[in-house]
């Protein structure tokens, strides 16, 4: 994929820029959301284009790709789906809904880290403590947040998807 | 009678509250920053004077607030070792990394009510001569993210904040910045570098204090959303007035976080000290008990990096007895007024004001082996003992709820997570250890046996010969 920016990104680019008026470089994570949010994910062309915005090298820019959980180098499905892994949504059922959505999408539930689906449709990802642990167990789809998700109501919210 | 005191959920949780800035005004918006710009300076006894700036200092000092979102340190004095003679710019952060596992508090407010946040945030600013403040919100509040910008643009429109605050010539502006998935974020120091656009690296202290060389090696005042909410109630009843609420020492309301096994999980304002964990679980207003036919076994009181308490425990506080005298009485744990100071007594800690509740069902080495895999799996890397540490904690506890147990892996792993706490730069090391310290020593009987049965089961310690799990756990 050839790396193209429009005017409306770059201006969008700018404006984060300007909130952080004494050093620019402050800027790297917002413009690693923008960029993400745009393209879908972390291209190596993207990492190069930031780091020359922000006067800084290719591998302060990379190494927060690496560091950061949230980025990722590879393409996402249309849905990305996160379920809350961690101790109280555990005890809220999110290892049945987990389960229940890789094996509804053809995927390995012990295999870790993100998992598309063959269509490229939907992505499933068990991710760490979502904050919200009073209503177990929680998941995200992109940015759309769900609470007290049981396979029924994962049910109700991939039909949403289209 | 125990009972809820919402002031910071006051309006949030009112029906038909929205989070736009009108419905904030016509709820008495953003009052206590006109009266706070309205300050005079005070003639104090001797000729001295007092300026507006110090007297909010100085309320926020008196009013006893400790800051909500771990350590339990008094807001005010954090506020007072912000270095003010260097002559550099002095910044505000305000922690919306809301990370800590069994917390959800900072999230209601963000969503509900941003508008408190930011008129918090701008008294706390013009105290503290600050003309720039970030909010750092974790990155998986993307709605919340929005809703804050949605607020900060209606405040700057209606004066609040820019470089002429309502014309009294007073400059402050909020920005908000968000992380990306890394609990690290949460460590204040950590942040500072992630606002700087590096990797989340906490910073060794000293001399790296961020009330000294915190942002771009600038003073820096970092306070978690709650904490800086408290700020607004503060200016608005008097410090005497709001340190009547709460108990002494542990001033002010509570968001309690309550998780876990309990019928009716939730978030539930309380006044310090005035209600105990037992009635945090088991009064129809919080908790409402446990599921039908359960009996408790543990609760982690204050997130999960606070040390576990065991059902049944007793411990000894220190109290004042109607003498004046201090008596040390034996608690019980469901007796544990829910405070900062009762909770250090009991040898762990409020914390995040966070609650989780586990019954008999609960298989405490999953329990822990859960916790595990997510300190290896956000340990940031910097100092071995940890980034070692975390993970064979998480690795030893992995083969042993996966029937690969041995007798002797309560001793390892009390031995590696002796070997982390202490020896880290930030309290990352300890978060991680104390989880495993308190649940492999208070329930040693549990892992001994499961090792015992697997070893049993298997044919002597070791792995077996067909063990097919993977190395790694979550990374």
């Amino acid at each position: 994929m050839s790396f193209t920016v429009t005017a409306s990104f770059e201006a969008e680019i700018d404006e984060l820029i300007s909130h952080y008026p004494v050093n620019k470089r402050s800027a790297s994570l917002m413009l690693l959301h923008a960029t993400q949010e745009e393209f879908g994910y972390i291209s190596k062309e993207a990492i190069e284009w930031i780091a020359k915005k922000l006067e800084l090298q290719p591998i302060n820019v990379y190494e927060l790709v690496t560091f950061y959980p949230m980025f990722r180098q590879e393409p996402a499905g249309k849905y990305v789906l996160k379920v809350c892994r961690t101790l109280s949504c555990a005890l809220g059922g999110s290892h049945k809904l987990h389960d229940h959505l890789c094996t509804k999408f053809g995927m390995d539930p012990h295999k870790h880290g993100l998992q598309t689906s063959k269509d490229g449709k939907f992505s499933v990802e068990f991710v760490e403590c979502l904050a919200s642990c009073g209503t177990a167990p929680v998941m995200m789809c992109n940015d759309d947040f769900y609470e007290g998700v049981s396979n029924d109501k994962a049910e109700e919210i991939l039909k949403k998807c289209s | 009678m125990p009972q809820e005191f919402k002031l910071i959920l006051k309006n949030a949780d009112s029906p038909g509250y929205t989070p736009d800035i009108e419905c904030y005004l016509r709820h008495g918006g953003y009052e206590e920053l006109k009266k706070a710009l309205a300050l005079q300076v005070k003639e104090l006894a001797e000729g001295k004077k007092q300026t507006p700036q110090e007297q909010i200092r100085d309320e926020v000092l008196k009013s006893g607030l400790r800051g909500r979102g771990g350590a339990g340190f008094s807001a005010g004095l954090k506020w007072s070792f912000v270095d003010r003679r260097s002559g550099k710019p002095i910044y505000l952060i305000c922690n919306a990394d809301e990370s800590e596992p069994g917390t959800f508090k900072d999230r209601q407010i963000l969503h509900k009510d941003p508008h408190q946040l930011i008129e918090g945030m701008v008294i706390s600013c013009f105290a503290n001569d600050v003309k720039l403040a970030y909010i750092y919100i974790r990155g998986e509040f993307p709605q919340g993210a929005r809703i804050l910008n949605q607020a900060l643009k209606e405040a700057r429109e209606k004066g609040f904040l820019g470089k002429n605050i309502l014309g009294t010539g007073v400059e402050c502006e909020i920005y908000v910045h968000r992380g990306a998935g890394a609990y690290i974020c949460g460590e204040e120091t950590g942040l500072i570098e992630s606002l700087e656009g590096k990797r989340a690296y906490p910073r060794i202290k000293p001399p790296y204090f961020p009330a000294v060389l915190g942002l771009y090696m600038c003073p820096t005042i970092v306070n978690n959303v709650e904490t800086l909410c408290n700020v607004k109630h503060i200016m608005n009843m008097g410090a005497v007035e709001y340190s009547k609420l709460g108990t002494p020492n542990n001033t002010g309301t509570r968001i309690v976080s309550l998780s876990g096994l309990v019928k009716k999980p939730g978030y539930y304002e309380v006044e310090v000290g005035k209600v105990t964990i037992g009635e945090l679980i088991f009064d129809p207003q919080f908790g409402n008990g446990l599921r039908d036919g359960r009996k408790l076994k543990a609760i982690i009181p204050g997130g999960s990096s606070s040390k576990i308490l065991k059902a049944g425990e007793k411990y000894k506080l220190k109290k004042k007895g109607a003498d004046g005298q201090m008596v040390t009485v034996d608690t019980d744990l469901l007796d544990l007024p829910y405070d900062f100071d009762s909770l250090m007594q009991a040898g762990t800690m409020s914390g995040s004001g966070a609650i989780i509740v586990m019954d008999d069902s609960v298989d405490i080495v999953e329990a822990l082996a859960n916790l595990s895999e997510f300190y290896a799996h956000e340990s940031c890397g910097q100092c071995t003992p940890c980034r070692e540490g975390s993970l064979w904690m998480s690795k030893a506890l992995h083969r042993m709820t996966h029937g690969h147990g041995r007798k002797q892996d309560a001793d390892y792993l009390l031995n590696i997570a002796q070997n982390i706490q202490g020896r880290t730069i930030c309290a990352f090391g300890e978060a991680c250890a104390w989880p495993v310290l308190s649940f492999v020593k208070k329930f040693k009987e549990d892992f001994e046996a499961k090792g015992a049965a697997d070893e049993a089961k298997n044919g002597g310690a070791g792995p077996s010969k067909d063990m097919k799990i993977a190395a790694s756990p979550n990374h």
